[in-house]
Parts: C-alpha cells; structure tokens; sequence
C-alpha cells in the first residue's frame, strides 16, 4: 500500500499499463519531456522512450485521429487532450470513427483506445479550462465514459480502460489531481468499465454522483447524519456510459428518494439519463420528484465566479432536505 | 532586419507519360510486363462496367444513391497497383476500381450501396479500411496507421485517398502535416476530378495547384496526370520507394475530371457547361490507355469485346448475389442492429434490442433476463 493523490495514481496506472503491455503508447501535446502541463506523464518518456512516449503537433483532431489509425494497426494508444475544453475539435473523430468502426465493419476493425483529458472547473483556471462535457459523449453511440472521483479508483479505471476493446473517454476531474491523497495497494487493480459503487450506505435517500462531485456529496451525508440523523445513501456512478442503471434503482426503490449531482449543465446531461431510468424502472417507489443538481445551464463563469456555479456541499445538503421534506 | 528573400529548396514536378492520342513518352515508360499492361487495361474496364452497371441497379431501385467513378480508374488502379497486398489501403469512396483490385468482393460493395453494413466489411488478408464518408477524415487514420508501422517496425505503406474538396477541411492538414512530422511512410492521393459537388476547385483553393500544397509540409508534391494510368503508376511507385527508404510521405496531386454527376443524386446541368465536359472527355483515361495499348499491338476491338463480355458476366453473377444475400434473413435480421457497436452488449442495448423485439412480436427470441425493468404495479410501495 502506498498513499498518494490522483496525479500520481493515473501516472503509476499509465507506467503499469506500458510495462506490462508493449502495445501502449501515449501522444499528445507537451507529455514527453515536458511530461504533461499537469504532470501526468511523468518519468514515463525517460522510461520508455520516444517511440512510446511522444509530443505531438498541437492538433486535437489530429492527436485522436492518427489514434484510431494505430489503434486500427495493432497498438492501444492513451492520447492526452490537455484540456477537455479543446476536445471539441476532435468531436468529429469520435462521433463518426472512433466509435463507429467496429458497429460498421460487423467487428472486424475495431479501435482499442483511450482519450484522457483534464476536465471541469474548481482550479481558477482561464476560460476554456474548466468545462464538463462528458454528456457529449455519453450520447455518442459507440464510445464509453469513465470519470474517477479520486485516487484508488482513478488508477483502477484507467486500467480498465486501456485493457478495454473498446473506444474509452476517460475524463479526469482536475480539481481532485492534488486535493488529497489516499491507499492505493501494491498490486494492480482493474474497474470494471459499467460498474458503480456504493460508497456510503444508507437508507432515507440516495445521493447520485460521479467525479469532482462526489466530494460535497460525502461530505453532505455526513452533515445530514450529524444534523438531521439522516442516513443518506451515496452512489459513485463512475461509469458513465455504459450506466450501471441496476445499482441506482435498487438503492431508490429501497430509499424512495433521490438527489443526482453533477458539474455539468444540467440540461440533457447525465443527471436527465439517471432520473429518466428511475422514473423508467421504479416510479411508484418514489416518495419525492428525484432533484438534478448540477452545473447551470451557462458557460462555466470566469473563475472570479464559478464556485457559484459548482455544487457544492451547502447545495446538496439543502437538495437532499428538499426532498426529505416533501 | 531588412528586406530579404530566403530561399527553398523546392519544387513542383509534373509527370504525364502517354498523351491523349496514346503516344508515350519513352524515357518514362514503367516496365510492365504485356501481361500487367493487359491486367491493368482489363481491372479499369472491369471497374467502368461495374460503375455503368451501379448507375441502372440504382435507376431501378436496386441500390441507393452513389457516387459514380467513372474518369477515375486511371487514378485508383495506377496508385493501388504500385502497393502489396500487405500495404494498407486507406480509401474515401470514389476509388470503385481499387477496391475491386483489393480483392472486394462485388457483391459485398453492391451491398453497401444497398444499404448494408456487411457491405463496410474489409476482406480477409488485406489490410483495408472501408468506405469513409466524411471527406478527409480518414487522413488521419492513414498517418496514425503509418506512425504505427514506424513504431512495430514495419516496412508497410499505406495508400490514401481523398478529392480536392477535401483539401479545404482541417484534416486534411493535420493528416499531412501528422505524416510529415512523424516521417509515416503514407502516400496521400488527391483525386483532383476539380469539382466538390456543384464546387469548381478555384471555390476551395487559391493555389493554382494541390501539389504545391507539399511544400509548406516539407513533404514532395507532384502534379500528376490523373488521366494517366503508366503517370500515376510512375509517381505512386517512386512515392513507395521513398517512403520505404524512412523518407516518409508524398502529396500526388492527380488532376482529372469528374466526369459524372457527384452522386446518382446530383444534377451538374445546374453549375457546369457542356462544352466543358466535351473538352475533357477526349481526355478520358480508358480511350487513352487503350490507344496506348492498341499501339503496341496488345490489344484490339475482338479482345476488348471477350474482355467486356467476361466481365459483364462476373456482374451479373455478383448481383444475382447480392440480391440473394439481401433478401437472406441473416442480412435482413433488425435485431442486429444492437450486437456490434461493442465488443460486449451492455445492458442498456439489451433493454432496446427487447423493446425493438416487442414491437415486432417477436420478445420471446430476445432473453427476458436481459431487461431490468421491473414489474411496476406488481410490487409498488405506494399506488400500486
């Protein structure tokens, strides 16, 4: 066991995954000598070279698109947008190849790769820096979504990811990179991709999350314990796409009510998938209309103001009394 | 710092072996065996047969919209002819003749056009991708398949298509300025026919020409008569050599016509005159190969007919197949629909392929267990 935050775990998950496997590459913007702007790569080109490790031109597009083609050719490329808010460019990668080829070839070419990017707001970063946009490709029909809500799973399910057949966005909430530090064991640990878990059980509501948010929503079932005694159960999606729509509804048909968070806009975005399958699977449960709480639907303010715009612990605990309540 | 010019090293070949009227330049001649020569002559023909063929199945209702290539075979088969069937073949969609020469089954290119995935299905022990519908977009396959090739080891090249039009479109740049960089052994093969749709090439372009695109990669362009097929032979195969020599990748800038509508859905009445047209059929690359052909005495009007009568046949037997093949319940089958888009089926596509089996009265063949929902008026706390 060894403790560390999730910079470092998604960089020991990338070092193991090269070691073991001489298939995988890393590309991108500044992660060779540079070793990435938030120091994700680190030690890895010194390790394995240029022919594994490698800067490209500074082309998202081209950094996604030149990964399907070696993804094609036999390799398992990890490709590195630097930030989520430039990903848009290689949308059109995505959307009509990278999760397309296998559906369209009856499987016979397939596209075994990773896009990792630094996602979400909370570090006072410029414009374009702090946007969530995992619903995007949620709603691509092909790809899966994957976002670690810390350190030990964070390593865990890049693991999975790589390993994966399949095209994964793996989105990485960078407000947690160095927020706090956690036991990762010794040996490695695979997620399995479509999975979520129940980190806090409980019984009077089910708290929804995923990613940077699942902080505040820990932290808010605490409070509502100490202050309200309510046992208030917590759920890490940590899958995006696929859902693992089981887990959830079982927690709401037990609980009766719910509360999903996310920093994401709010309108068609993860939280309007989950209640819809709540309302699909269990609505007679419900005691309560299940609250989304989530980004606005606005750009992410300019930092001066986005903690106005990220929820946060007060906003879930007055959700969750909110529903509590009627 | 004054004013100064600095100066590069470059320069924009032209290449054009055999004019219009079948005369070769002899400096330049590939050597190509009688028997090559008559293959070439004969995938060319085969493939305008099949395009003209394509046209009444989709006047008929036979297939869907197409785009036709004919005036395009000197550019497809003097390209893919120059490569090994362990190179990869990275196409857009007006390359009907490589295709063929790759060793696609007809009937499985009739069906894409019918409207099937099985039709989008690379053959086995070929290094293919299908059809890419976005223009440009497969460039950037084409470069990262090379990068791949120079990471493994591999003395392959790939061979990528893509039109004029494309050239306006960011991967198009990005495709290049990737292979440039990273010295991928990719031959990039412009099929310069000067029309995106209703589009002529000066509505995309300043340049006078794509080649000369090259220099600003630092990659060798070289204006190609796209008319020629011993031109585009000569020009892809000195691009193979270099690219297997660790020099990386090479613009062609094949210049044709596009002599037919973009797609059976097209109407060029509406944006380009006849007598344009008329100047370049006369420079039609099938007349020309076999003038060139029928010069050097290997070819005349009786073996071009047994050719066209041969070929013609295989047509008939391929869509004979393919109309079975499209009729057959496994083609047919809706369900499948759900069973490829990953390698496992998750759940959420196991809910929609019982619901789409509901709908068709058939929600016994699809597994029960395969839908969470639960029984809502069965076990409701409340209301129920």
């Amino acid at each position: 066991m060894a403790e560390m935050n999730m910079a470092k775990s998604i960089n020991l998950a990338l070092f193991e995954a090269m070691e073991k496997d001489s298939r995988v590459v890393v590309l991108g913007q500044d992660v060779g000598v540079d070793e990435g702007v938030f120091r994700i790569t680190e030690g890895l080109h010194a390790k394995f070279g240029d022919k594994r490790v490698f800067d490209t031109p500074l082309a998202e597009s081209g950094i996604v698109g030149t990964s399907i083609g070696m993804a094609i050719n036999g390799l398992l490329p990890v490709a590195e947008i630097q930030f989520a808010g430039f990903d848009y460019y290689a949308y059109q990668q995505l959307e009509s190849h990278a999760a397309r080829f296998r559906n369209r070839t009856r499987g016979r070419v397939t596209v075994p790769m990773v896009m990792r990017a630094p996602s979400g707001a909370g570090i006072r970063a410029l414009e374009h820096h702090s946007e969530s946009r995992e619903a995007i490709y949620c709603h691509t029909p092909g790809l899966k979504v994957v976002m670690p809500s810390g350190p030990r799973n964070a390593r865990a399910l890049m693991h999975a990811a790589i390993n994966d057949p399949d095209p994964v966005i793996y989105y990485e909430p960078k407000a947690l990179y160095r927020l706090f530090k956690e036991e990762v064991p010794d040996e490695i640990e695979v997620m399995p991709i479509g999975k979520a878990q129940v980190v806090r059980p409980g019984s009077d509501i089910t708290i929804i999350s995923y990613g940077a948010t699942m902080r505040p929503c820990l932290e808010a079932a605490e409070l509502l314990m100490e202050e309200d005694g309510v046992k208030a159960e917590v759920i890490d999606l940590l899958s995006l796409m696929p859902l693992d729509t089981e887990t959830f509804v079982n927690s709401v048909a037990k609980t009766g009510r719910a509360v999903v968070v996310h920093e994401g806009p709010r309108a068609c975005g993860v939280a309007a998938e989950v209640v819809s399958r709540i309302n699909e699977n269990v609505f007679l449960y419900l005691e309560a209309p299940v609250i989304r709480l989530t980004g606005y639907d606005v750009p992410v303010p300019y930092f001066s103001k986005e903690k106005f715009y990220i929820p946060d612990t007060d906003k879930v605990v007055e959700a969750c009394r909110k529903t509590l309540r009627f | 710092m004054p004013r100064k010019e600095l100066e590069f090293d470059y320069t924009v070949e032209t290449l054009s072996i055999v004019d219009e009227e079948g005369n070769v330049d002899k400096a330049l001649e590939p050597k190509l065996s009688d028997k090559e020569l008559l293959d070439m002559f004969r995938w060319m023909l085969y493939s305008r047969r099949v395009d003209e063929r394509q046209l009444n199945l989709q006047r008929q209702g036979r297939i869907g919209t197409f785009p036709q290539s004919t005036g395009h075979e000197a550019i497809g088969l003097g390209s893919v002819f120059a490569i090994e069937k362990s190179d990869w073949f990275v196409p857009a969609y007006r390359e009907l003749v490589c295709f063929l020469y790759r060793g696609w089954p007809l009937e499985r290119l009739l069906l894409y056009w019918a409207g099937f995935e099985e039709g989008a299905v690379p053959p086995e022990g070929v290094n293919d991708l299908p059809i890419c519908v976005p223009v440009a977009s497969q460039l950037l396959h084409a470069s990262g398949i090379g990068m791949a090739n120079n990471i493994k080891g591999e003395n392959k090249v790939v061979l990528t298509y893509f039109g004029d039009g494309s050239s306006s479109e960011g991967d198009f740049h990005e495709g290049i300025n990737f292979a440039a960089v990273f010295n991928a052994p990719v031959i990039f093969v412009c099929e310069n026919n000067q029309f995106a749709i209703s589009e002529p090439l000066h509505k995309q372009t300043r340049t006078k020409t794509i080649a000369q695109k090259a220099v600003g990669y630092g990659v060798p362009g070289v204006r190609v008569d796209g008319n020629d097929v011993l031109a585009v032979y000569v020009a892809t195969k000195e691009a193979i050599e270099r690219a297997r020599k660790g020099e990386g990748p090479t613009l062609l800038d094949c210049l044709t016509y596009r002599y037919t509508p973009h797609t059976t859905a097209d109407d060029p009445k509406k944006y380009r005159s006849d007598e344009e047209a008329q100047k370049w059929a006369k420079r039609e690359p099938l007349i020309r190969f076999a003038k060139y052909l029928e010069k050097k005495g290997l070819l005349n009007d009786e073996k071009r007919q047994k050719m066209e009568t041969e070929i013609d046949e295989e047509i008939k037997e391929a869509v004979k197949k393919m109309e079975t093949l499209a009729k057959s319940k496994e083609l047919m089958e809706p369900l499948a629909m759900f069973d490829f888009l990953y390698a496992d089926v998750p759940v959420h596509l196991e809910v929609q392929k019982h619901e789409l089996a509901e709908s068709l009265g058939r929600a016994d063949e699809v597994s029960a267990k395969s839908n969470p929902q639960r029984s809502i008026a069965g076990t409701a706390k409340r209301g129920g």
